[in-house]
């Protein structure tokens, strides 16, 4: 079996799993300014339950970089040192506001409130930033940087795209009509986004020039660009139909911003295919010691069913529309 | 200052430092807490689910701080210590990973429930969720320690063309400082959070002397400290034992022993000086450190010239073993006495609620003192050994760690502070304001406990 392999893919899941679930919780936080007092409680008790376990996808993510590909951890996280801290730092003002903002009153829960914005903020814009240096292999030079800038941008504007459907899928009545009016915002902001990087990203990179531009496997490509833009339409008519009052479906606009990411991500890792650093480090010269590749795949292959039925249990336990107090 | 092996050094040392404070509160405060839940399951007395209700918070809040300060940590072994991964990362990595695996999503996951659920689920379900989170965070510890006990006495690895991988994963786990370290790190724990519950109801107390609950929690604090506190005492002086027979030089530093000598004296306090290689203003019991480490007057003890330059520096260790030893015989002395007099359940005498009062964080202080004597104890190697720390350095450029350390250190200041600030207000208002303070929205939550 091909170990570097496995865990490709399962550091790839747990990546596109965080993503995803903490992106939804990042958004949240980035559209905090855009609502009113209750609205913000309401919001907040919405990703209350689940943001600690959403972010130890992260952790899982970068400790199957480090435990599988020792190598690539430390040219990664070495060159991309300074976003790292940025997010980090992000990310702690946000974990914490949360709690204290609950525990708050007055000046003080608008303080809060604002760290818990900045903090979601940086830790995006930065998760942006990282991944521009990181599909440019970490070039320096004026350009790469600018293009880092606007890939921090179109990452925010996701984020922003997943927590508003989020909203949409766990409140009613004024509340979700702003939320179908950001998710409207988000998409295009994600249109534009995705096209930048799309036409940006065979400019920076030979490597992804030749794999996107080889014919005849171009044409069996262009599927993900279809179906991106098939999801992105997904979202603005079901946007448009629960805005209309059609009832129902209060989920479409969210799996349809999912599947959005789950496309690009596939695309993206197509692109990169089999470098873990691209073009300086592929997955089997990365891949670490076989004996502890073995261990951690034996307890992975147990204890992931458990965690994938407890956090079903979880969402179960919280489904429904989100209600504003929240230690009831 | 921007020596990267310094800065490293530096950086880690005070983020995990930031970072144990709040699993050593965490992880006993969990059991305390599903105590507290079924007392209010089984008794149906109101005044446990406040109980619970107002330490909930106080868990949550300090849960949220081991979070995140824990998602740094776990980013410091890539960037600051790429040789320790290089070397003997075919036996950290997959401790690591179980952690993850087996602990981190647990918690996570069953605190969610365990926080906002209990109005959604039946009562063994909110009870159970508890009790999961309790088990989680033990089972971080678990893990951690088990890596970090191997750092220190390191067994079942074998080399395998310039890298150490496993060749008996349960003599890795097991390796043979890891009972006593965990058993001394789980009671660390439980000492820590029962000070903290008894030192808050006792501040409580102070200002509302009425406060029926308090008085209840000051009980719980008290006696689950007087239970822990003499055992640790035992617990630790095996760990010592065990240490002078593993890590020699270790306990030469603790000790102060400069040379090896017969019947060696026991150093109740000194200066030592490490340029002349002696202690100056030492007190002495003669003969009572052979006495206590080989259980014969007489008997032989390596002093630090046996170890070459191989040896941790002497002043943090020596000083920091006598804070934690210290603090644990007034910890054994202060919870003894509150046990006695507030034995039949009566109100405390004012100068018994500001020594509790005062006590309220010494677990910490023990805690890092005790990690200070391990951790600096186990210099110059990274893993004992087996590799230096000095080899495990990256190459992050000074001026990025210099940056980063600043951030981190502003972060934290300003973090701890709010912590400690609402802290002290939720146990200060006791039950009620806290209830209160979760308005907007959710009076129920007083409402329910009324
Ligand atoms: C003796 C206990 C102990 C020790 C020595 C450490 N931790 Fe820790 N850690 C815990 C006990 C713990 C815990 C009890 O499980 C925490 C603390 C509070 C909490 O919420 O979970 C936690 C949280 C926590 C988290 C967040 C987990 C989550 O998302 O729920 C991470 C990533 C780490 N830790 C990583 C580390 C690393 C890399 C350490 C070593 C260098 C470390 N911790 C030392
Ligand atoms: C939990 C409480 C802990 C505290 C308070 C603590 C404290 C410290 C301190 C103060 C140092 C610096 C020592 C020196 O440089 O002289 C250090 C070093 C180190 N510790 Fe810990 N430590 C803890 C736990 C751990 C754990 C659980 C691990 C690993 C599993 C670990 C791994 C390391 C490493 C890799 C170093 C780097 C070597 C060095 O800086 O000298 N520590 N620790
Ligand atoms: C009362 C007598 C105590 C004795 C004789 C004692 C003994 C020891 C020894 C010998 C070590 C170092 C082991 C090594 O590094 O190899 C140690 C470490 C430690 N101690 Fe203590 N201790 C005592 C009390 C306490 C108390 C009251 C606390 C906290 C509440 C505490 C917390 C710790 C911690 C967290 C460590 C580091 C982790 C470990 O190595 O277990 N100790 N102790």
């Amino acid at each position: 079996m091909d170990l570097a392999l496995v865990f490709m893919v399962l550091m790839g899941v747990s990546v596109l799993a965080y993503v995803v679930l903490d992106g939804y919780d990042l958004g949240v936080g980035m559209l905090m300014p855009a609502a009113g007092a209750d609205e913000q409680s309401v919001m907040v008790s919405s990703i209350g339950p689940f943001w600690d376990a959403n972010e130890t996808w992260l952790v899982l993510g970068i400790g199957i970089l480090l435990v599988a590909f020792p190598r690539a951890h430390g040219v990664v996280l070495g060159a991309l040192y300074l976003p790292v801290v940025a997010m980090l730092i992000g990310l702690m003002f946000r974990g914490v506001a949360f709690e204290f903002r609950m525990k708050a009153l007055g000046w003080h829960r608008e303080l809060w409130n604002g760290l818990f914005w900045a903090g979601s903020f940086l830790a995006s814009f930065s998760q942006g930033l990282m991944l521009g240096r990181y599909i440019t292999g970490f070039a320096p030079g004026f350009g790469y940087y600018a293009f880092a800038v606007v890939v921090g941008a179109a990452v925010c504007g996701g984020y922003v795209l997943l927590g508003a459907t989020w909203l949409v899928l766990k409140t009613e009545g004024a509340l979700q009509r702003k939320a179908l009016a950001w998710s409207r915002w988000g998409l295009a902001w994600v249109a534009l986004g995705v096209g930048l990087v799309s036409l940006a990203t065979p400019l920076v990179s030979e490597t992804v020039r030749a794999k996107w531009f080889d014919f005849p496997r171009t044409l069996a490509l262009m599927a993900l660009p279809a179906a991106c833009v098939a999801a992105g339409w997904a979202v603005w008519r079901s946007t448009g139909r629960i805005a209309r009052g059609g009832g129902g479906g209060d989920w479409q606009p969210f799996a349809g911003a999912v599947a959005i990411f789950a496309i690009a991500f596939l695309g993206l890792a197509y692109s990169l295919y089999p470098y873990v650093v691209i073009d300086r480090l592929t997955i089997w010269e990365a891949a670490a010691h076989p004996s502890s590749l073995r261990v951690v795949l034996a307890g992975a292959i147990v204890v992931l069913p458990f965690i994938a039925a407890y956090t079903v249990i979880s969402y179960r336990v919280f489904r429904g529309k989100a209600r504003g107090g929240l230690y009831d | 200052m921007d020596d990267p092996l310094l800065l490293a050094r530096a950086q880690f040392g005070l983020n995990i430092a930031f970072h144990i404070l709040f699993p050593s509160l965490t992880i006993a405060l969990a059991w305390i807490l599903l105590g507290f839940r079924i007392a209010a399951h089984r008794t149906g007395d109101a005044g446990w689910l406040k109980t619970y209700k107002l330490w909930t918070k106080i868990f949550a809040l300090t849960f949220a701080m081991g979070v995140v300060t824990g998602i740094v940590m776990s980013f410091q072994f890539g960037t600051n210590w790429p040789g320790f991964m290089n070397r003997v990362g075919a036996i950290a990595g997959p401790l690591l990973g179980y952690e993850v695996l087996t602990a981190f999503f647990l918690e996570a996951t069953f605190l969610g429930v365990m926080l906002f659920g209990m109005n959604r689920v039946p009562a063994w379900a909110h009870i159970g969720a508890t009790a999961l989170v309790a088990v989680g965070t033990t089972l971080s510890a678990f893990w951690i320690l088990a890596l970090n006990s191997w750092m220190q006495t390191p067994a079942g690895h074998v080399l395998d063309g310039g890298q150490w991988i496993a060749g008996d994963w349960l003599a890795v786990i097991f390796n043979p400082s890891f009972p006593w370290r965990f058993g001394h790190m789980m009671i660390a724990s439980g000492l820590t959070a029962s000070f903290v519950v008894a030192g808050l109801s006792a501040w409580r107390l102070l200002r509302a002397p009425a406060d029926d609950l308090a008085r209840r929690t000051l009980r719980t604090g008290v006696l689950v400290a007087a239970a822990l506190a003499p055992v640790q005492a035992v617990v630790g002086d095996f760990h010592g034992l065990n240490t002078l027979e593993h890590q020699p030089a270790k306990i030469a530093a603790v000790e102060a022993i400069w040379h090896t000598e017969k019947g060696v004296p026991l150093v109740l306090f000194a200066i030592p000086d490490a340029q002349a290689r002696r202690n100056d203003y030492a007190i002495e019991l003669p003969y009572v450190a052979s006495l206590i480490l080989r259980h014969d007057p007489g008997a032989e003890i390596r002093g630090l010239d046996a170890f070459g330059d191989d040896h941790p520096p002497v002043a943090p260790v020596f000083f920091a073993f006598r804070a934690m030893v210290g603090l644990g015989v007034a910890m054994i002395a202060i919870s003894w006495l509150a046990a006695w007099i507030t034995r039949r359940g009566g109100p405390a005498p004012r100068w018994l609620l500001w020594t509790l009062a005062a006590f309220t964080f010494s677990g910490w202080a023990a805690t890092l003192s005790g990690w200070i004597v391990t951790e600096v104890g186990r210099q110059p190697w990274l893993v004992t050994g087996v590799l230096r720390t000095a080899e495990a350095v990256g190459d992050i450029t000074g001026a990025e760690l210099g940056a980063s350390l600043t951030g981190y250190a502003l972060t934290y200041g300003a973090m701890f502070a709010a912590y400690m600030v609402v802290l002290t207000h939720l146990a200060g208002g006791g039950a009620e304001a806290a209830a209160a303070r979760n308005l907007p929205g959710a009076s129920p939550a007083g409402a329910a406990a009324g």
